[in-house]
Parts: structure tokens; C-alpha cells; sequence
């Protein structure tokens, strides 16, 4: 039985603690299998309780050392402490955290209502900030770890197409390069992952071009560099010379531009 | 929006669809998105016909369906979402000593395409087919009610559900049961034999002590060597004493959409020449690790577009035993006689282990399969003269590979057809099922 010897040994590393925040999205839950493969005991927090159960049966026969979850919608800013301090409790310490809650604002429905536009710039970066706020705390004190938070190559420039969404996300990149320059001294890792366009269910209207990638393929990218990476990482790589010459187009063009 | 990129694996006929994705098998149906069209439920495209078709309509996409219920490695027990791929069980279940109960030629099939067009394999002489083992599934019926179907609960739709062809609802989960393994490697034995009358003789000797069997045949030969081919068979390893036979690694693609068939004849008398003779000696026996075993044709993928962008027909047909040998010898002198022939042609005796499934496909005899390029008109005819043999012998075409068999023929050899319309979901259908059952 030679199959049990090979089993140990991909077992023998030091079981990794993850917390994952929004983690029924498809960008998480991609990277959240890879990570059971490889045997970390995990924490899972969304707002879905039966979505949740699905995932974490998953995960376990995925070989998952345990998984734990808890619901939460991230407007409740009251509940973030407690909830990271449980998970914290439940997995005795956190190795790493991937922040991948977010929602698709509806652009020409937020033009008519800062109602709504206040909710979806709450979703997706005052929620974000808030967590990351005692996040950061608590993995300066720590003085190990790696913070992943998924914003989003919209946060690189406003354009009339989703400018909401972009500038929550670009609150968020912003928020990270400087929680990433105060974590260095402590050792601590912060992540920023740009996905580009990614096909899943908050993408699920749109007709799908050769730009397109699959969550599996960020959840691999994902994967790779969390391990100590502390950078801007734009999924897949090529994103990164579109948006440079995306910023680079001067406003005076850009502005008459239909993006 | 119509989705182009959802075609059947043989590339024929065409269709448009709109297309949804299911995501959670909690979820109810996007009933109101899909409208008052009929839709479909859509698996991996590995269906060669139009069973997994339904131009003009809705398919929806249960891929994303992919999430793993609950394996017990102590009894071999499997419950999984039904988008989930055999590959992806086989790398879940092959480490833990485990092993599918069937499986067909390709492991990128999902475990509701399996079901839904009751596959079989290369032990269905043992085993049946993948219904056999299936224990309970979840049918999800588009007025929102939910069916745990099993031998023993809601039975009637459980058969119709095997094999089914989709038509009964979505399949949102099943249970599985595995057969325990000791390594991941089989036990093969690959024998050159010199023609039909061989076969036969091989195959029913090879039925007693292996597992596994199947006959690949140089289709082109005539004559005294008619039917003549490579027997291959094989047995999960019991044991293994010194060095493994190395895991082969990496997979190639095929890169591009030639304008035209790359199999004509000069090519497949090449192919199936060379191939025949692929061994010097006339037996060669060794282990081989299960995926070049099971699934050669996986190592490429893509390789339905050698066929070019008309695609290509498969054409599989079961005949009684009785009637076996010489309904395949005069299919075969058929095929002979044009000169089409066809890259991949396999042959195999079935078992008398019968599925559940209402319009399962096996019967205890023998399988004929065949690949032909689509030259139109020329290829149906073929085809057609391949039905009167098959129709002459009381046999049947395997729906799921199929684009073009004569709802005459369907009707009269799957007499269950009928039955089944009380067991469909009303707003399911699917090209295959409105071909077939048009009035002939």
C-alpha cells in the first residue's frame, strides 16, 4: 500500500491556517480547493449559510485538515471584530487571509441613486477597509502572515462603463499600497490581486471574449503567490500592459473614449 | 445572447443557443430567464450527436455544479454534484485506492452526462453500464420540485432518469459505488489477431479472466483478414514487485481547424496499416498506468477537430449475440467495399447485465463503433446501409453518439420510448429528441 506513504508525506508540511472572506465567490472558491488539497485547516465566512455547507462538504473530501464557517454580510461592520476574533480562536492563530467579497454594481442604476451607490461603495471598500483595519492589527502583532485582497483591474482608471465599482476598487488598491508600506517592517504580506475580466456568476450577463479567464486559472495564479508575495499582481499577467497603456492614454483622449 | 461555444463533440449539426449556467444545487432553475422555450441540460459536450443540442433553445450549463458531497474511502462510497468530471474523481479516488466502477473512453465526461447517456466501457461485460452503480440521484424537475430517485424511491423515474438523455430534469447530485483498486496500474495484454472469426474466439475466451476488453480493427481489410485487429485487454494490478512503469505526464493540443478532413483515404491506409502493426510480436503484455489504458484519445485534446469544421459522425450500433457475427462481418464488408473507413473503429461484446435505464442502449451481444469524417450526403448513405444490417439483426444505434439515426428505427428498437414521455420534464427538450420522435 504504497498510496498511504504518499499521502504522509504531502501531509507532512505544517498545516496552513486560512480565513477566507467571501468565500462562496468563484475566485475563492477555486483558490479555497487548492488550498484543501493541500491540507490547510480552514475558516470560511460568507453570507450564505447553505451555499457555505456546499463548500465546505467540499473542501473536506478535497482534504481540507477541518473547515469552519460563519455567516456574515459584510455591511455588518459591528460584527467584523468578533467574527475574525473567532476565527482566530477556531483555528488557534491565521497563517493568511484572502478578502474576495464584492458584488457587480449595476452602473446605470447607481447614476440614478446615491442610495444605492453608497451601497455598493460600502460592499466593496468601506467593508473591505473595515475588516482589513483589524486584520491588520491583528497580523502586525503577529509579525508573520499574508493579507490577499481581491480588487480589481477597474480601480486603475474611472471609466463611464463602472466607474462605482471601479472607484471602490481603487479605494481599496490605494488602501492596500499603504497598509502594505506600514505592514513591511512588521513582516507582514498584503496582496493586491487585479483580476481582469473572470467568468462567474457576477459576470454572467456578459457575452465572454478571447479576454476572458477561467476562476480555476486565478485560483492557480492566486496560489502561487501568496506565499510570501507583498505586491500589486495583475491575473492573468497580461493585464498588466493593457492597464499601463490604459493609464497612459491622456485624459483629454480618454475622456471621448467609449470604455 | 446565443453562445456559440456550445457544440456537440462531433461537430454536427450546428446549433444556437442561449445559454445559462446553474451554479449551486440549491438554487432553484432560472425558470423566468429561460422563458417559454425548452431548454436543456448541458454537461461537458462530450455527446458526439445531438443529444446535448437544442438549437434555438436554452442550454443550461450545470458544470459549474462541480463540488464533492461526501466520499467514504472505507466503503468506496461517492456522493458528488453532478458537473463534477470523472477526472476529477479519478484524481480524488485513485490515491485513496479507489477506482470508477465504469468508465468510458474519456474521463472528461461529467457524472450527469454519464448518467444521462447510461455510458459504458471496456467491463461492461462485467460491470454493465455506469447506471448500474449509480445508488440515488437528485432530479430537479422545472416546476421546483426536488426527487431523491433510487432503486427503491421514486423508482419509475429513476429508470427513465438512466440513460434518459437529460430529458427528465436537471440531475443536480448522485452516489456512486467504486471499485476498490491496489495501485493505479492495469494488467494489459495486447494480442494481434487475423480476423473476425479471431475476434469472437479471443473475446469470449478474454471475457472469462479479464476485466477489460476491446477490440480495436483495421477496418479497411478485406477478405480472409476481415475484421483483423488488436485484442487489447487487462486487469486491475494485484501486486507490483520492482520499478513502476512511469506515469506519462503533459498533454498535447490540437491546434487548429483544418479546412478539411485530415482522414482520407490515403491517411487512414497508412494509420491502420501502421497501427496494426504497431507490436512485432503478436502478444505483448506489460503494466500500464490506467490513463493511457482507458483514455488514449484524452492525451490529445481537441482531436475531434482532425475532422475539420463539417465534423464527423460516430456511428455505434449493438447487435444480438446470436445474430453477433454476422451482422458485424457484413457491416464491416460494407464499410470495406467504400473505402471510407475510419480511424478509430472498436468493437467489444456486451455482457447480460442489464441497467436500469429505460433507454439504456447495451444489449447482450456485440458493439460496432466507427468514426467518419462528414462528407454529407456520401456518409449518410453509408450510414444508412449500416442501419439495414443493424435493423436486419434486431439491434439498435447508441442515441448518445448519434445525429442522424431514422426515428423509424428508434421508435421500433427502443420500444420504451413512449414510456418515457410521462416521465419528461415538460419544458425539457433537446434536437436528438424531437428528431426521433417526429412522425415518420
Amino acid at each position: 500500500m504504497y498510496f498511504i506513504g504518499l499521502l504522509a508525506t504531502s501531509n507532512s508540511t505544517i498545516m496552513r491556517k486560512t480565513l477566507i472572506i467571501g468565500a462562496t465567490s468563484a475566485i475563492a472558491q477555486a483558490t479555497a480547493r487548492l488550498f484543501a488539497e493541500a491540507g490547510d485547516a480552514m475558516y470560511l465566512v460568507a453570507r450564505n449559510e447553505t451555499k457555505l455547507d456546499a463548500i465546505a462538504d467540499d473542501l473536506k473530501v478535497r482534504g481540507a485538515a477541518a473547515v469552519h464557517m460563519d455567516t456574515l454580510d459584510v455591511l455588518e461592520y459591528e460584527r467584523h471584530k468578533s467574527v475574525i476574533d473567532a476565527a482566530v480562536a477556531t483555528l488557534q492563530g491565521l497563517d493568511q487571509v484572502l478578502v474576495a467579497h464584492g458584488t457587480l454594481p449595476d452602473q446605470k442604476a447607481c447614476e440614478q441613486s446615491f442610495e444605492l451607490t453608497r451601497k455598493e461603495i460600502e460592499i466593496n471598500a468601506l467593508g473591505t477597509i473595515s475588516l482589513l483595519t483589524h486584520l491588520a492589527n491583528y497580523f502586525e502583532y503577529q509579525r508573520h502572515g499574508t493579507i490577499a485582497v481581491i480588487s480589481s483591474v477597474a480601480g486603475d482608471r474611472g471609466r463611464q462603463s463602472n466607474y462605482v465599482y471601479g472607484s471602490a476598487k481603487g479605494m481599496v488598491s490605494i488602501f492596500l499600497q499603504g497598509l502594505r508600506n506600514r505592514l513591511h517592517k512588521s513582516g507582514v504580506h498584503v496582496l493586491t490581486i487585479k483580476p481582469g475580466f473572470v467568468d462567474t456568476p457576477m459576470t454572467a450577463e456578459f457575452s465572454k471574449g478571447p479576454l476572458w479567464s477561467q476562476p480555476d486559472a486565478i485560483a492557480k495564479s492566486l496560489v502561487k503567490v501568496m506565499p510570501g508575495g507583498s505586491r500589486e499582481i495583475y491575473m492573468p499577467y497580461y493585464w498588466r500592459t493593457i492597464m499601463l497603456i490604459i493609464r497612459l492614454i491622456p485624459e483629454v483622449v480618454f475622456k471621448r473614449m467609449r470604455l | 445572447m446565443t453562445d456559440k461555444r456550445y457544440q456537440s463533440w462531433g461537430r454536427y449539426p450546428a446549433a444556437e443557443h442561449e445559454a445559462l449556467k446553474l451554479y449551486w444545487r440549491d438554487d432553484p432553475l432560472p425558470i423566468d430567464a429561460i422563458g417559454k422555450r425548452s431548454f436543456l441540460p448541458f454537461g461537458n459536450g462530450r455527446s458526439y450527436g445531438d443529444v446535448c443540442l437544442n438549437d434555438g433553445g436554452t442550454l443550461l450549463d450545470c458544470r459549474e455544479l462541480n463540488r464533492f458531497i461526501h466520499f467514504d474511502p472505507s466503503t468506496g462510497v461517492l456522493r458528488c454534484e453532478a458537473g463534477v468530471l470523472l477526472s476529477e474523481i479519478l484524481q480524488l479516488i485513485v490515491p485513496a485506492g479507489w477506482f470508477l466502477p465504469v468508465t468510458p473512453g474519456t474521463q472528461f465526461v461529467t457524472v450527469g452526462g454519464a448518467i444521462a447517456n447510461d455510458v459504458h466501457g471496456k467491463n461492461h461485460h462485467r460491470a454493465g453500464t455506469f447506471g448500474c452503480h449509480v445508488r440515488c440521484l437528485e432530479l430537479l424537475r422545472s416546476d421546483g420540485t426536488r426527487m431523491q430517485c433510487s432503486l427503491d424511491e421514486n423508482t419509475e423515474y429513476f429508470n427513465a432518469t438512466i440513460g434518459g438523455l437529460g430529458l427528465t430534469g436537471v440531475i443536480t447530485w448522485a452516489e456512486i459505488g467504486l471499485q476498490h483498486i491496489n495501485n493505479p496500474y492495469i494488467d494489459q495484454e495486447i494480442i494481434r489477431y487475423r480476423n473476425l472469426g479471431e475476434f469472437f474466439t479471443l473475446a469470449r475466451e478474454s471475457d472469462k479472466i479479464c476485466e477489460y476488453t476491446v477490440a480495436w480493427i483495421d477496418c479497411l481489410a478485406k477478405g480472409d483478414h476481415l475484421g483483423r485487429g488488436l485484442f487489447i485487454r487487462g486487469n486491475h494490478a494485484q501486486h507490483i514487485k520492482g520499478k513502476l512503469p512511469k506515469v506519462p505526464t503533459g498533454r498535447m493540443t490540437f491546434p487548429i481547424d483544418p479546412p478539411f478532413a485530415l482522414s482520407n483515404g490515403l491517411t487512414l491506409k497508412m494509420f491502420n496499416t501502421l497501427y496494426y502493426r504497431k507490436q512485432w510480436s503478436e502478444r505483448k503484455a506489460g503494466l500500464v498506468y490506467y490513463e493511457p489504458f482507458f483514455y488514449p484519445l484524452d492525451a490529445v485534446s481537441g482531436w475531434n477537430r482532425v475532422y475539420g469544421s463539417k465534423g464527423f459522425f460516430q456511428y455505434q450500433c449493438a447487435v444480438p449475440a446470436d445474430k453477433a457475427e454476422d451482422a458485424i462481418r457484413e457491416i464491416l464488408e460494407r464499410i470495406a467495399s467504400t473505402g471510407v473507413g475510419s480511424f478509430l473503429a472498436v468493437l467489444k461484446l456486451f455482457g447480460d447485465r442489464l441497467s436500469p435505464g429505460l433507454l439504456s442502449f447495451p444489449m447482450p451481444g456485440a458493439t460496432l463503433a466507427l468514426d467518419f469524417p462528414n462528407n454529407g450526403e456520401k456518409t449518410l448513405r453509408l450510414m444508412d446501409q449500416l442501419d439495414e444490417v443493424t435493423r436486419e439483426a434486431g439491434g439498435r444505434v447508441n442515441p448518445s453518439k448519434d445525429s442522424r439515426m431514422h426515428p423509424k428505427d428508434f421508435q421500433q428498437h427502443y420500444q420504451n420510448w413512449k414510456g418515457m414521455e410521462a416521465f419528461m420534464d415538460p419544458c425539457i427538450s433537446s434536437d436528438f429528441w424531437r428528431r426521433v420522435t417526429a412522425q415518420s
